[in-house]
């Protein structure tokens, strides 16, 4: 399994709060919104959006379904769930208590 | 949760690789949808082979992952060799079951914990000593009186309980006329209570129950006899039956598996020890004492109060022997108790069978120790083919661990498959050997049950198995050097080295097996042909009581009546059958002198038995009509040599106890019911015996010896049961055999140790064979080159074959000269299974040696047959 660093930490997070946002999205939605709400600051690398998806789907935070686009395509679309839901709040004040004490770090010195 | 998705994951693990893979690619597609360059989305995208290997990883569990491919991989390969794989999984699996089946005949029979409360604090007591007759003993028997005086003695320590031997006999529930044969065992009223059993209906026997002779007559019935006779009955509380000459009524059922503390009888019902006639009998030992110890009792400060009490019982009991010779006297007092653990109970059947079944399950360990050889050597010879897969495996990064999981996965499939049909084999063989302990009166039943005991054995077997048959060749197989490997130059001694030294082995315990078979025939075959004496064909032995002693001559006119039934030669009264037992002993003396050490062993008949049993007479006559006992006597030749130096003894008198007899015939000697043990002195007394005031004695109990005219006795057996029912004289047949099987029934395990060993020989001798059959073919088709460029260069046939086998041969040789070592060695311990025959017999080491010889030949035909018909243009061209 991958190393849970920080980078993949906010990865997390992210997807989690743009489901929670946005459920039923699949993969390419997800990376796109992430690009799109960071005001296309923010780009995730493609191939690691899966593996991370996968893992939050095995660890019971988020489930998947597959559904058939008009095209005729099939795609897996995401969604939260409860755990998921807990696990996103617990994620935000985490990354808020980290954004807050580097801001107090960044103004003090 | 998740853990049971990834399992689930691994199984169907092709779909999940076609949802990732899709997943992926419908991304990319997406991407392309929204205008992106296709050549850019999958660049952007980067390698998808990793990225989706490594959701792959994420979704299941990598290694379980890798065993499902082995797996699939090794399963594929067995069905490539179809033939190799079904003979080594039907050799495994027949030893497999063997010894599965021995091992539950052992725990049902010797291990199994009784279904009591504490059963590790249960031991028997016995008495270490010497018989009457000098000979070193283990006595379980013990007088009731004895038993209440050591009870008293250790009352803190212990709680002692008193258990009939089980007894099958005659009761009643309706009338007389319908007797049923039920298991009943006396017991201690306060058993249930120290073992801890509930009652399934109404209510146990308490101490309360116990007190006075004769006065409680109250019964438990076991729960299985329940179920059996009264089909769970909830109204059985309260019925009443007769045994002997009581009424007893039905107080309760017990709950749970228990059925009496004796593995091999199944007690149906439990009466108190008190209603046994002989419980206030000094002289009587009727019963096995067990000991339930309080935790935490010193067990030899227990032993030794016991035996101090015991032994000042038996000093005041034999100031009473007054016939006894001070000899035999000294030696029955100078007897230590003994403590013998019994949390798996006591019974005559761990002492009978503890030592066959042991060598029963080391034969067998033998068996699966040879095909497990057997398997290893097709392995080995397999991996040889499979040198450059290996290579290739390694060569592209598998890890040693890896290659050793692929070999061992297939040895475990193989061990597997071999464990279920090997399952199926000893659910059926098992209760099968048993029905083969059965002599006919008391036929063995036995609580076989499946558990996680041999579940458990069963696994551990598997996997022990697996280990010894694949882990060398997996070893050697992941220890491939590729680069010699794919160049095909691998060291092909060091293989050939392995099988020798499992050739070997298999042919040691291959010849162990043989040699030990063969010591069990001969004494199966010695033993049953020991001469009798007397003619057991067309003999038909009647069994018959009398609810009330009835004088003799009534038992005179029964036998009367049955003359006058067609079909019948002859017919004769005795206590008891032939061979007859230890049932009556006594000192004899002579010349009014104090008897001697030596005990006699007495039969009473009536005129005409020795004639109707076709037995000899040496000297003298045949009882006349009117004779009595005490009066005359006829005896055996051993007793006229014991007592009178062999010289003719008619017209001399001897002395037993009051009374004296002279002596009027001399009949050939019998064999005792011990075939092994010699001929005891015996005396035959007239049928009619006088009380001490000169009237008859009645007599409860005796037996009908009827010669047929037929070949078989049976055919009369109904009618001479109407004859005697219908007599109206008061007597009942209550069991009729033919003397046959009672001759048979002598020789029960013998002839099972001969049936049992000698199939296993066979199913040994059919292993090594083929074990050898298969080395030898591997090491023509590996030296096919050498021995195509000898054939060109003009070798005989004489020395390619010699070239093929030398070196096996030597081997099998080393193997047999070892099973002989293991033999001599190990025999000892099991030689009082034996009769009349060493294991230093020529003979005996002889047979298995020229069998073997004579298999190892055989194996060697087809491979030197093809060896030297090697085509040396064909191989070298092949090359």
């Amino acid at each position: 399994m991958p190393k849970q660093d920080s980078l993949q930490g906010s990865l997390d997070l992210l997807v989690l709060k743009i489901l929670s946002r946005r459920p039923h999205l699949h993969g390419y939605a997800i990376m796109a919104a992430i690009h799109e709400m960071s005001n296309e600051v923010l780009r995730v690398e493609e191939g690691s959006l899966y593996p991370a998806l996968h893992r939050m789907e095995e660890v019971g935070w988020i489930r998947a379904q597959w559904i058939t686009k008009e095209s005729g395509r099939r795609a897996r679309i995401y969604e939260l769930t409860a755990a998921g839901k807990k696990q996103l709040a617990a994620e935000e004040s985490r990354w808020e208590a980290v954004t807050s004490a580097v801001n107090h770090i960044l103004r003090t010195v | 949760m998740s853990v049971w998705s990834r399992i689930v994951n691994v199984i169907r693990s092709d779909r999940l690789s076609r949802e990732i893979d899709e997943e992926i690619q419908s991304h990319i597609q997406e991407a392309i949808e929204q205008g992106r360059d296709p050549s850019e989305a999958r660049r952007a995208f980067g390698n998808t082979l990793r990225k989706s290997e490594e959701s792959r990883r994420i979704k299941l569990i990598p290694w379980l992952d890798g065993l499902r491919s082995d797996a699939t991989f090794g399963w594929r390969r067995l069905r490539k060799n179809k033939v190799t794989t079904a003979a080594a999984i039907l050799s495994l699996a027949l030893a497999i079951g063997a010894c599965t089946s021995a091992f539950r005949l052992i725990d049902a029979i010797l291990l199994r914990p009784l279904p009591v409360k504490t059963p590790e604090l249960l031991y028997g007591l016995a008495r270490n000593g010497a018989g009457p007759d000098g000979t070193p003993r283990l006595d379980d028997g013990w007088e009731y009186p004895d038993f209440a005086l050591m009870r008293a003695a250790v009352k803190d320590q212990a709680e002692l309980i008193a258990v009939s031997h089980a007894e099958r006999v005659d009761l009643t529930y309706q009338s007389d006329a319908e007797m049923e044969k039920a298991y009943v065992q006396y017991v201690s009223g306060w058993m249930f209570d120290t073992f801890g059993i509930k009652p399934a209906l109404g209510r146990l026997l308490s101490e309360d129950d116990d007190l006075e002779p004769g006065k409680h007559a109250y019964a438990v019935l076991s729960y299985d006899y329940w179920t059996r006779r009264f089909a769970k009955d909830p109204k059985v509380v309260g019925r009443t039956f007769t045994l002997g000459k009581d009424v007893y009524e039905i107080i309760g059922v017990t709950d749970g598996p228990f059925t009496g503390t004796e593995p091999g009888t199944v007690v149906d019902v439990y009466v108190p020890s008190m209603m046994n006639p002989f419980a206030v009998i000094d002289n009587a030992t009727w019963h096995r004492t067990l000991a339930m110890l309080k935790p935490g009792a010193p067990i030899e400060h227990l032993r030794a109060k016991l035996n101090a009490t015991s032994r000042a019982f038996e000093e005041e009991r034999a100031k009473g022997f007054k016939e006894m010779p001070k000899a035999s006297i000294d030696r029955f007092l100078d007897q230590t108790l003994v403590l013998e653990p019994a949390a798996a109970g006591a019974s005559g059947l761990q002492t009978e069978y503890r030592r066959s079944l042991w060598a029963l399950a080391v034969l067998v360990a033998l068996v699966l120790l040879i095909a497990c050889a057997n398997v290893a050597n097709l392995m080995t010879a397999q991996a040889a083919s499979r040198a450059r897969e290996m290579a290739l495996r390694v060569s592209i990064g598998a890890g040693r661990w890896r290659l050793l999981q692929l070999v061992l996965i297939e040895s475990a499939l193989l061990a597997g498959f071999a464990s279920a049909i090997g399952a199926l084999f000893a659910w059926w063989s098992a209760p099968f050997v048993v029905s083969r302990i059965n002599p006919p009166e008391y036929p063995v039943r036995l609580i076989l049950s499946a558990d996680w005991r041999v579940v458990g054995f069963g696994l551990a077997l598997t996997f022990i198995v697996m280990l010894l048959f694949g882990l060398a060749p997996a070893l050697r197989a992941s220890a491939v050097n590729p680069i010699s490997a794919l160049k095909g130059g691998e060291d092909p001694h060091s293989r050939r080295r392995l099988m020798h030294a499992l050739i070997a082995a298999q042919v040691a315990f291959c010849f162990l097996v043989l040699f030990v078979a063969g010591l069990f025939v001969t004494t199966f075959e010695r033993l049953s042909n020991r001469p009798l004496g007397f003619t057991p064909d067309r003999l038909l032995v009647l069994n018959t009581v009398a609810q009330r002693g009835l004088s003799p001559v009534v038992w005179d006119q029964a036998a009367d009546r049955l003359r006058t039934v067609a079909g019948v030669e002859k017919v004769a009264l005795a206590d008891g059958p032939l061979p007859h037992g230890s049932g009556q002993i006594g000192f004899i003396s002579i010349n009014d002198q104090p008897p001697g050490p030596v005990l006699a062993s007495f039969l009473s008949v009536t005129p005409g038995w020795v004639d109707t049993m076709q037995i000899r007479f040496v000297a003298g006559r045949d009882f006349r009509p009117d004779d009595t006992s005490p009066g005359v006597a006829i005896v055996n030749e051993t007793f006229v040599k014991q007592f009178f130096d062999g010289i003719n003894p008619i017209g001399k008198t001897f002395g037993r106890g009051r009374g004296s007899s002279e002596i009027v015939g001399v009949v050939n000697d019998l064999p005792p019911d011990d075939l092994r043990k010699p001929t005891r002195p015996v005396v035959y007394r007239p049928f009619h015996s006088l009380n001490l005031d000169g009237s008859l004695r009645p007599v409860n109990e005796e037996t009908f010896m009827v010669r047929t005219t037929a070949a078989d006795p049976r055919v009369v057996a109904t009618a001479l049961r109407q004859e005697i029912e219908q007599s109206g004289l008061g007597l009942r047949v209550a069991n009729i055999t033919t003397q046959i099987e009672i001759i048979q029934s002598l020789t029960v395990r013998e002839r099972l140790l001969a049936i049992l060993a000698s199939f296993f020989a066979v199913v040994a001798l059919v292993l090594a064979g083929v074990g050898l059959y298969g080395v030898l073919h591997y090491s023509v088709l590996q030296r096919r080159r050498e021995i195509g460029i000898r054939i060109a260069l003009g070798a005989r046939i004489g020395d390619i074959a010699s070239r093929v086998t030398l070196s096996i041969y030597a081997m099998v040789l080393v193997g047999a000269a070892a099973g002989l070592a293991f033999g001599m060695m190990s025999t000892r311990y099991v030689d009082s299974l034996f009769y009349e025959v060493k294991s230093t017999d020529f003979g005996m080491m002889a047979i298995p040696s020229v069998t073997i010889l004579i298999v190892a030949l055989l194996a060697a035909l087809v491979p030197v047959t093809r060896a030297s018909r090697t085509d040396p243009a064909k191989t070298l061209r092949s090359e």
